[in-house]
């Protein structure tokens, strides 16, 4: 069991009343939340509830929908993501994004972790360039099992390997905030046993927020959840109170199986 | 107790299940039907193609044995072939050969090696001046007329003079690889594809190079950059349209167009080839734009929330894997090109070239077009050397399109 | 409350509830059956208290396996946790409860000479109240009412009053008849069975609480 002190340093992103229009439908309504630094904070809600719209916002990938539209503050380290001259590929180095479907590039092993440092000029060297693939593989648990074939394709590995490469990827580039969205859905559950192992792993080095279906698996990982519902943030607290005694009588019919 | 059949399990249902079976099968059997049919319609095609075309493959010769041994003549060293051919001209090789062809052949025969018979010689003189010390038998061209005469048509007086030499052996169809490295010519015993073929490469040479770029890039700005309103809808229906356009409209735009541009340059295969790459380009954008929107968004989405910039998204992740299908577009629309002739011939590429163009910048013509020009000739030698050119057509389509598949495979199999 | 939308969940809690509510009802019997056993010599009423007990125990194990079944297939959380939780420790505690009257049943043939003892007529009031503890904190339990849940623990001070005025009685008494003493050590047993059936309802009360709120009782 995890336990839950109290967050020691300053919030390592900010949001206030954040909203998110697809054209006229709005997606996700005034959330304000922070997010901590040394916690995994996780996202729960059914289906539609705004938490992907949300993340997606957080490192700024809702830009490359046409219709997305954002209002309110996001900040990073006390700087606005939006309004501020923020270069953002700069933004997404910081805050890096692991999705549902693992998505490696078809490429080598090696390829895939090597690009994200290749083009943000992160190596000197070739060298250095395989000291981070090796330091980013180790930390992601995949080293031991791809270290003889770096040069196969990423797109033979099995689907936790996939995944636990896809997590390596975003690492290499030294982010501070890691995102991953419903990271486990697509895995079986060794592999995503492996991967909430890997998260604990990863905790403290990294701002982690998940968004999950499994309430299971977000009281297993985090330390904060938020509870989002029709595109409002209901109810946020440590895990262990929101799975136990939640304030909110929506909240409790949601993670109790009342909904619908 | 009764017990109900599950509906499933009735009379009535296997009934109709036995008539979906047999409508499977009647369909199963058209398929078949039509695909015998297409094959069969290929094999007659080529068939027809290869019969007709194997004996433009070979010409009607005629051997005629010289002895140097009795005339003085001479090749002075150090002199490059022209200078040879003029030097040995001068000192009466064309008698030489003559008076040798009446001495092989006959009076009548000697002179079916042609005017131009001791042209042959004198090259291979040029080339081999030892042959000057001895005997030796060349196989010289025969005429039009006896050529004819021997397979059969033409004038009926030279029949028996064409039966009675091909009895002593003197007279016989040999294969002729001289056919690929000869030009234009009037004679069809002399006439040869390498100026059309030479033509057709230069001239799919500028297509290529300028249809590819544009087209990709153009695929690209307007699957990736382009901002989703009306201009860029008119502009994808405009591109969509001109795929469409019958290929003499490009003919009569290239006359308008290029011709006044560069009013010298009628008949170079810069023109053509940029006549040709307007009629491509559109094929290449539409094959580009479709290869660009099947790369899944997941790819393009982890490029770049690792911070990839669009430009890399496009250039890293994006082009790599539209490429197969953008070079499958490629082949299609070169393909065509390769095979059009009314454009070409609207821009004026049907002069008479006697000649294999040097440049991209030189008279020339495309082996469609000759192939049509052959096909107006009256002489019957012309009509196996126009099926024989068709045979080249071909090849060199299969070639290209190999190479072309082979690439494609290449980053298929890379990816 | 809505229902689950797996409605066995549903029906799975309530049986355990059911369980519980039988336990109850079974507990208070045996309290009221020792105590009047107790009152009138009643030997045969002990023995069939006693006997009755086994039933008890049953049903515990049954709660027990119930309860864990519950929470491994389930995987309840919130309130729903809380009540699985409260069941299993309840039911344990209403076991004891049910002990703790077979022991007092068991006494009843040991004490002789009832008639004269002064204090034997204040066991009858002290296992009044405890029983109405005990039944009172089962309705909270079936209502979900923390309110009542408080008021019982709150009665728990007058039991441990009885006791205590009890003890000192009973101990005077011995010391002035010495040839009572055995009798009235088992006297001295009986009240605080009681007693120890007032601390149990209060534990129950607090389960109850905690159960509705999600928080025990202050004071705890």
């Amino acid at each position: 069991m995890v336990t839950e002190e109290t967050s020691a340093s300053a919030p390592k992103m900010c949001t206030r009343d954040v909203s998110v229009f697809y054209g006229e439908k709005k997606a996700v309504d005034t959330v304000s939340i922070d997010i901590p630094r040394e916690f995994v904070t996780a996202f729960i809600g059914p289906s539609g509830c705004g938490k992907s719209t949300f993340l997606r916002a957080l490192n700024r990938m809702n830009d490359t929908i046409a219709s997305a539209r954002v209002e309110g503050t996001i900040e990073l380290d006390g700087e606005d993501i939006y309004r501020s001259k923020m270069d953002v590929v700069q933004l997404r180095a910081r805050v890096g994004m692991v999705f549902q479907k693992p998505n490696p590039f078809p490429k080598s092993i090696f390829e895939n972790i090597a690009y994200g440092p290749r083009i943000h000029g992160l190596a000197a060297n070739k060298a250095e360039l395989e000291t981070i693939v090796e330091k980013s593989l180790r930390r992601a648990g995949l080293w031991d099992e791809v270290k003889d074939r770096l040069n196969d394709s990423g797109t033979a590995l099995s689907g936790g390997q996939q995944q636990r490469l896809c997590i390596a990827r975003a690492i290499a580039v030294q982010p501070e905030v890691i995102l991953m969205d419903e990271p486990c859905s697509a895995l079986d559950p060794i592999a995503t046993a492996k991967i909430e192992e890997l998260i604990d792993e990863l905790r403290g080095r990294y701002a982690i927020v998940i968004v999950t279906h499994s309430m299971q698996q977000a009281a297993r990982v985090s330390q904060r959840t938020a509870f989002f519902h029709l595109g409002r943030m209901v109810e946020y607290g440590h895990t262990s109170d929101i799975f136990t005694n939640p304030r909110e009588e929506r909240t409790k019919d949601y993670i109790t199986g009342r909904y619908g | 107790m009764s017990e109900t059949l599950a509906p499933t399990r009735t009379p009535a249902f296997e009934a109709r299940l036995r008539k979906r079976y047999a409508a499977e099968r009647r369909f199963k059997l058209a398929g078949l039907g039509a695909i015998l049919f297409s094959v069969a319609v290929l094999v007659f095609l080529l068939g027809t193609m290869l019969i007709n075309g194997a004996g433009g493959f070979q010409r009607a010769t005629l051997k005629v044995p010289v002895d140097f041994t009795t005339v003085a003549l001479t090749v002075p060293q150090g002199l490059d072939q022209a200078a040879a051919m003029r030097t040995l001209e001068s000192q009466g090789l064309p008698e030489v050969v003559s008076f040798a062809a009446e001495q092989a052949l006959g009076a009548d025969g000697g002179a079916q090696i042609g005017a131009d018979g001791w042209r042959i010689v004198a090259e291979q003189l040029a080339a081999n001046p030892e042959l000057l010390r001895g005997r030796h038998e060349f196989v010289l061209p025969a005429s039009e007329d006896l050529a004819s005469a021997f397979s059969g048509d033409g004038q009926a007086e030279l029949q028996p003079l064409a039966r009675r030499l091909a009895a002593e052996g003197k007279l016989s169809n040999d294969f002729d690889p001289g056919f690929l490295t000869r030009s234009d010519a009037t004679d069809p015993q002399q006439v040869g594809i390498w100026g059309a073929l030479k033509g057709s490469m230069l001239t799919m040479l500028v297509t290529l190079s300028l249809a590819f770029p544009i087209g990709v890039l153009a695929a690209l700005y307007l699957e990736e950059y382009a901002p989703k309103n009306r201009w860029t809808d008119v502009i994808e229906v405009s591109i969509n349209n001109l795929a469409a356009v019958p290929s003499i409209i490009f003919g009569l735009l290239g006359l308008a167009v290029f011709l006044w541009m560069f009013p010298n340059m009628r008949s170079a295969p810069l023109i053509g080839g940029m006549t040709l790459a307007l009629m491509t380009m559109p094929v290449i954008v539409i094959a580009g734009r479709n290869a660009i929107k099947a790369v899944p968004p997941s790819i393009r989405d982890g490029a770049m929330a690792l911070g990839a910039s669009p430009i890399q998204v496009v250039f890293h992740h994006v082009l790599p894997l539209a490429l197969p299908g953008i070079l499958t577009g490629t082949i299609i629309g070169m393909a065509r090109a390769l095979g059009e002739t009314a454009p070409l011939l609207m821009i004026g590429m049907r002069a008479f070239v006697a000649t294999p163009p040097d440049g991209f910048t030189d008279p020339a013509t495309v082996l469609p077009v000759q192939i049509f020009l052959w096909s107006d000739e009256i002489d019957r030698g012309f009509v196996e050397r126009t099926s024989a050119a068709i045979i080249v057509l071909l090849l060199f389509l299969l070639l290209m399109n190999g190479v072309a598949i082979y690439l494609r495979n290449r980053f298929e199999k890379k990816w | 409350m809505a229902e689950h939308t797996v409605k066995a969940f549903d029906e799975d809690i309530t049986r355990l509830r059911g369980l519980i509510a039988e336990m109850g009802g079974l507990a208070e019997l045996a309290i009221e059956e020792a105590m009047q056993a107790l009152v009138n010599g009643d030997e045969t009423l002990g023995e069939a208290v006693v006997a009755r007990d086994k039933k008890l125990d049953a049903l515990e194990n049954e709660v027990d396996a119930m309860a864990v079944r519950t929470l491994a297939l389930r995987a309840p959380m919130a309130d729903d946790l809380r009540e699985i939780i409260a069941a299993l420790k309840i039911g344990g505690v209403l076991e004891r409860i049910g002990d703790y009257s077979k022991n007092i049943a068991k006494r009843v043939g040991r004490i002789e000479g009832r008639s004269r003892f002064e204090p034997l007529t204040l066991l009858p009031a002290m296992g009044e109240l405890a029983a109405e503890m005990v039944h009172d904190v089962l309705t909270a339990y079936a209502a979900r009412d923390p309110v009542l849940a408080r008021e019982v623990i709150e009665r728990d001070a007058k039991v441990d009053a009885f006791y205590d005025s009890i003890f000192r009685n009973l101990v005077s008494y011995m010391v002035e008849n010495p040839a009572t003493i055995s009798s009235a050590a088992h006297l001295l047993f009986i009240a605080r069975n009681l007693e120890r059936i007032g601390d149990h309802a209060t534990n129950v009360a607090e389960m109850v609480h905690y159960s509705a709120v999600g928080t025990y009782p202050p004071d705890r």
